[in-house]
């Protein structure tokens, strides 16, 4: 749980979000490239924050994955990223 | 300025190439769940796109990363512009504006 808490405190720190959803998916590659045997290689995140309002898509995952650059430098492998302003996701229900 | 010489093969490519997804594996063997999703969209809107596989390139390998600002592959470049990574061209497809935008950007699709 180790990676996936840091993960949660640099985004709660990074975007303030009003939702913020980390799913380890690690077991589901297993054996594929860039899995490790203690896991937490491979994670969903979906993070819904209004620090993302005006910006595109490309903007916003930027701004994630420059939170997280010491875990995908180091340890995360795959990063599935949902990033939504709190109007934008209110419009998905 | 560039210093990487990556970066003006890079150029070449997405100035030469309408389409070109920066991916693992190839078209027909890719060597990646989110590489795999990309070119099954592609492939969907009947794209005709260049697969460049970075797995057997390691110097493009890290430079399409520094290149795009992006950390992670795939990466799909049309007309010279990135426009994403999986998510995002799934987000893009599920919602109409990839086929907008390959559109509008000149690009045929088969399903236009």
């Amino acid at each position: 749980m180790q990676v996936r808490r840091a993960m949660e405190d640099k985004l709660r720190a990074a975007f303030a979000p009003i939702r913020l959803d980390i799913v380890d998916d690690s077991h589901r590659h297993a054996g594929h490239g860039g899995a490790r045997p203690e896991g937490e290689t491979h994670f969903t995140v979906e993070i819904v924050s209004a620090a993302f309002a005006g910006q595109n898509r490309v903007t916003r995952q930027r701004a994630v994955y420059a939170a997280l650059a010491q875990e995908l430098e180091t340890r995360v492998h795959a990063l599935a990223l949902t990033t939504l302003t709190p109007e934008e996701d209110a419009a998905r229900r | 300025m560039s210093q990487n010489p990556v970066f003006d093969r890079i150029t070449q490519e997405i100035q030469d190439n309408p389409v070109v997804l920066y991916m693992k594996g190839t078209p027909i063997f890719p060597q990646c769940g989110f590489s795999a999703a990309v070119v099954q969209v592609l492939s969907h809107l009947g794209v005709k796109f260049k697969g460049v596989d970075i797995l057997t390139d390691p110097p493009l390998r890290d430079g399409i990363k520094q290149f795009s600002n992006w950390p992670t592959i795939p990466q799909l470049y049309v007309k010279g512009e990135f426009v994403g990574g999986c998510d995002i061209v799934r987000e893009m497809f599920e919602t109409g504006e990839l086929q907008q935008m390959l559109t509008e950007k000149g690009v045929a699709t088969a399903s236009a």
